[in-house]
């Protein structure tokens, strides 16, 4: 039993200063400091900022869609000729598996996730995200869950049996060796990081927003990752239910999908779509997003139908999870079933095109500022629109039995995803790169990359609805030349090369940029959400006085219109102390100031218990005892990580009595 | 897809032209209106304020538009389900009258068809190569024998799922003569790209001739070299997995070659069938699809040649 700390303790451990006074002056330094990560290699391990984190997560997840960019190149260039023999049936099988399950799981959510990480406190008006130490384990946890997935595949133990792992393929029978285990070894990694990563931004946007943001002022972004990290909680458990059953198939020998013995195939592909289909939407909600924190910026005016572009966020979330059978119409299942997933499969679309509707009224009524990110957006309407109309095509049971599986489903899937998510998350990079980086991308070499893109994957991907339609199925290594598809995948392969010199540019763009780009200042794009009332890149305290808000767009409109009340209200929050990690809570609906809370310290612990995670998750691939022996390294982590010291209590108690 | 020889390709292409055509519509409708936008909007010299006139006011304009639009969509799309569902309903109801029953099986990378018409022993077995008579309907009992595959014919009807544990039943019909391509449609593992499948519409008359020599056992080979290309069949490992009805072979692990010289491709649609390209099959099937279940056979050139003249006696 540790000793309650001394009344002179606690009198001595009393903060000394607080916030409020602007940059430069002791306080404001004092904030800084308390905010820092700590330098040296150690304090690189120990880093908790949510910017630091979240710049990690970002390059982390950015490399990872290089790796998977590189190995979809592989696998145009193996399609470019009919008979081609650059790969064999089992490379370009664990090639097209790994494409799918980097893009999926460790480039598409993961990089949304890692963008909230930055923006949403910034755009709440807070120092930290919720949990900072928690946030910081889930980082780590999913780079180690990718690099394992990669050293597998270098190994030459890749997954094999597709993203989507469809048992009895994936099953101990017909995938023997290590590869799927590995692969559903992965989506414990990336879920578990995903899943705690929606709680620390669910906890974030409704604890942690500036005094007076209440739920109907805050940013259509904000409310797009809330709606998503939902999602996240309620789909991710699916397919962690799943992949657990199935390693436990494989390594234990449970017979969850085995017909043989009581189990059932189709159990699996229920399972992973009922995760499958919202994942698709939790990757495309960001998106929007995206476009709904561009548009208002570069259409100089607040956005039209704030209440309706909310309100269709979290219909296309419920929706998200009445549609995954549509995933399965070729499996027998009842028709009149059937009919009810189609009827709600074009339901989503009314949601989405009520968006679509609000931000052409609102481009329609404001005056056009026409830069980079507001070019990506527009691509979104012609590639998103495109790919949200083949997808109401698919929705039709008889014309899904026909495509369904074929290159046209993967024309349509890469024209939401691509258009509904990438396009969008490039301007997004334009957008906020001036706010990560205090620098401005180049707006040249921004409208080639640009043009680039969008003509390089237009010609990449629209080909294939084609090639789907003249019978072409998914997944296949090869093709005869007799098919007469040959000329089509090599328009498709020269623009999937067109593509790959765009993004290459963005790179080429970012990392110019980042070294000699134009000073950006603090508001480059005279944007209207907080991010950009605080510096370029922002401080690691984010503000030295929290704002107080009285309107939806707190950088355009401080104070509410009209005649300035009397006394005037107030614009910032003085007085939280700046010597200590102390963050001000507010309640849930209407931002009212509720409790002072004090903020955990960078701390090493995160970063050994994801090491102890990773032993414990790796070595169960092996062994099942490793999940008995594995826990206890990782319980005497945690142990560690919460103990408590007595000079902190000491000063939490000192700070909870009046000044 | 688009060239349907049968009732239910026929029905699904006509709801692609209706909904695809709508599709096309709304998609030049929305490009429209951001042509419009781009050519009339106005551009904001920068550094320009923010125009907030419309944050305490509503914008009749922009709201009537978007709420019509909005309504318009949920109605066409309301219209598109109902099309969607009569459509489904009138493939579904296709009559089976006089129809023939085929077992169809999905294997790692080969179908095996087993005709199920009349008494037990009109039942006879082929693979890769499903004949079907014109103007009949065909009902198709689909099982799996390994992992999970798909029969699609596209000229046909549309794809459905071969499960293991389960049974789905596939019903289609051709009205035209003529060799339809079809494929495995689910990824089924390494040889995915060549589990191919011919469904050969043939004339009642010759769909019924092609029946009675199908149910006819192997004839007995005429000359010396066939004769001994049976004996290596039956002696060597080949009989081990495949089977010719009249002989000894009866294993089922790969397709019955009771008449596999009357087929028009050999390894699910992986090689034309023809002399030089059976021998090399057999000489070295990894070669032609890396990772087939049949493993190469080390024979003298001389027994090679003797094994396929026997096999090409089976006709």
């Amino acid at each position: 039993m540790k000793r309650q700390p001394s009344e002179q303790e606690i009198r001595d451990a009393a903060p000394r200063l607080r916030d409020g006074p602007g940059p430069g002056s002791p306080e404001a330094r004092a904030l800084d400091e308390t905010w820092s990560d700590a330098p040296g290699l150690i304090g690189w391990f120990s880093a908790i900022n949510h910017k630091t984190i979240a710049l990690r997560f970002v390059v982390a997840t950015m490399l990872f869609f290089g790796a998977g960019g590189i190995l979809a190149a592989l696998m145009r260039l193996q399609l470019a000729r009919p008979g081609n023999k650059l790969m064999g049936p089992d490379m370009y099988n664990q090639v097209f598996t790994m494409h799918g399950t980097t893009m999926m799981f460790l480039f598409a959510v993961p990089v949304m996730q890692a963008v909230a990480v930055y923006l949403v406190p910034l755009m709440v008006g807070t120092r930290s995200i919720a949990f900072p130490r928690l946030n910081a384990y889930a980082f780590w946890v999913f780079v180690f869950g990718g690099l394992m997935l990669y050293a597998a595949f270098f190994v030459n133990a890749g997954a094999d049996a597709g993203w989507f792992s469809y048992v009895p393929l994936a099953g101990p029978d017909f995938s023997p060796g290590k590869r799927v285990d590995f692969w559903a070894q992965m989506i414990t990694y990336t879920e578990l990081s995903a899943i705690v990563e929606a709680i620390v931004v669910i906890t974030t946007a409704l604890k942690l927003r500036a005094p007076g943001m209440t739920l109907n002022r805050m940013p259509l972004f904000v409310w797009a990752m809330l709606v998503t990290a939902f999602m996240i909680l309620f789909a991710m458990p699916a397919v962690m239910l799943a992949s657990t059953a199935l390693i436990m198939d494989r390594l234990v020998g449970t017979h969850f999908y085995n017909p043989a013995e009581g189990g059932d195939a189709l159990l699996w592909q229920h399972l992973f779509w009922f995760f499958g289909h919202p994942e698709v939407y939790l990757i495309f909600i960001p998106g929007l997003g995206f476009i709904s924190a561009i548009i208002p910026t570069f259409a100089r005016r607040p956005m039209f139908g704030y209440t309706a572009m909310v309100l269709s966020l979290i219909a296309t979330a419920f929706l998200a999870f009445g549609l995954w059978v549509h995933h399965m119409f070729a499996t027998n299942l009842p028709e009149l079933g059937k009919s009810f997933f189609t009827a709600a499969s074009m339901m989503i679309a009314i949601p989405t095109a009520t968006q679509i509707f609000c931000w052409l009224a609102t481009l329609w009524t404001g005056r056009l500022n026409f830069k980079t990110p507001l070019l990506f957006v527009l691509a979104f309407f012609f590639i998103l629109v495109l790919g949200g109309l083949t997808g109401i095509i698919l929705a039709a049971v008889p014309i899904n039995l026909q495509v369904h599986d074929s290159y046209f489903v993967v024309a349509h899937l890469h024209y939401v995803l691509i258009g509904g998510a990438v396009f969008p998350l490039f301007g997004a990079f334009y957008y906020w790169f001036p706010k990560f980086t205090g620098r401005m991308m180049s707006e040249r070499l921004g409208r080639w990359n640009f043009w680039l893109m969008f003509v390089g994957f237009n010609v990449a991907f629209f080909p294939m609805h084609l090639l789907g339609m003249q019978g072409m199925p998914r997944r296949v290594y090869t093709y005869q030349a007799e098919s007469g598809w040959g000329q089509m995948n090599f328009v498709s392969t020269a623009g999937a090369l067109v593509l790959a010199a765009g993004v290459l540019l963005f790179v080429i763009n970012a990392l110019r940029s980042w070294h000699a780009g134009a000073a950006a200042g603090n508001d480059p794009w005279g944007g209207g959400t907080l991010e950009w009332a605080a510096s370029s890149p922002p401080a690691p305290c984010n503000f030295h006085a929290l704002p107080v808000v009285h309107s939806r767009d707190p950088v355009w409109q401080p104070l509410p219109s009209g005649p300035p009340a009397q006394p005037p209200l107030p614009t910032h929050v003085m007085g939280l102390t700046a010597d200590e990690r102390q963050l001000l809570v507010t309640t849930v609906v209407d931002a009212r100031p509720d409790v002072l809370h004090t903020f955990p310290r960078p701390s090493i612990w995160p970063f050994a218990c994801a090491v102890a995670t990773t032993v414990l998750f790796t070595a169960s691939i092996f062994t099942a005892w490793a999940v008995v022996w594995g826990m206890v390294p990782v319980a005497i982590i945690l142990t560690l990580w919460f103990w408590p010291h007595r000079h902190e209590t000491a000063r939490h108690l000192a700070m909870e009595r009046k000044p | 897809m688009f060239e349907p020889a049968g009732p239910q390709a026929h029905l699904i292409l006509q709801l692609w032209h209706l909904i695809a055509w709508t599709c096309a519509g709304v998609f030049a409708a929305i490009l429209l209106v951001l042509v419009a936008i781009l050519l009339r909007t106005p551009r904001a010299p920068m550094p320009a304020a923010p125009d907030l006139s419309t944050t305490d006011k509503a914008e009749p304009g922009p709201r009537r538009s978007v709420a019509t639009a909005v309504v318009a969509s949920a109605l066409l799309l309301l219209a598109l389900v109902v099309a969607s569902v009569f459509t489904d309903r009138a493939v579904a109801r296709m009559s089976l009258v006089d129809a023939v029953n085929i077992e169809l099986t999905g294997h790692q990378w080969w179908w095996s068809a087993r005709y199920i018409n009349g008494p037990v022993s009109d039942t006879f077995t082929t693979a890769n190569e499903v004949h079907i008579p014109v103007g009949r309907p065909v009902i198709f009992t689909l099982k799996a024998d390994d992992v999970i595959h798909s029969i699609w014919v596209p000229r046909l009807a549309g794809k459905k799922d071969l499960i293991p544990g389960r049974t789905a039943s596939l019903q289609l019909r051709a009205d035209e003569p003529g060799v339809y391509q079809g494929r495995c449609a689910e990824f089924c593992g390494l040889e995915h790209a060549f589990m191919g499948l011919q469904i050969v519409a043939d004339p009642a008359d010759r769909y019924e001739a092609w029946a009675a020599a199908q149910r006819r056992p192997a004839s007995e080979p005429a000359d010396a070299q066939a004769l001994r290309g049976r004996e290596l069949f039956l002696s060597q490992s080949c009989a081990m997995c495949h089977a010719v009805q009249g002989t000894t072979a009866g294993a089922q692990h790969g397709p019955d070659l009771t008449h596999v010289a009357g087929r028009r491709e050999l390894a699910a649609g992986t090689l034309p069938n023809t002399r030089e390209n059976l021998q090399a099959w057999i000489a070295d099937p990894q070669k032609h699809k890396p990772g087939t279940n049949m493993p190469s056979t080390p024979l003298s050139q001389a027994d090679l040649s003797a094994l396929v003249t026997y096999l090409e006696t089976l006709k």
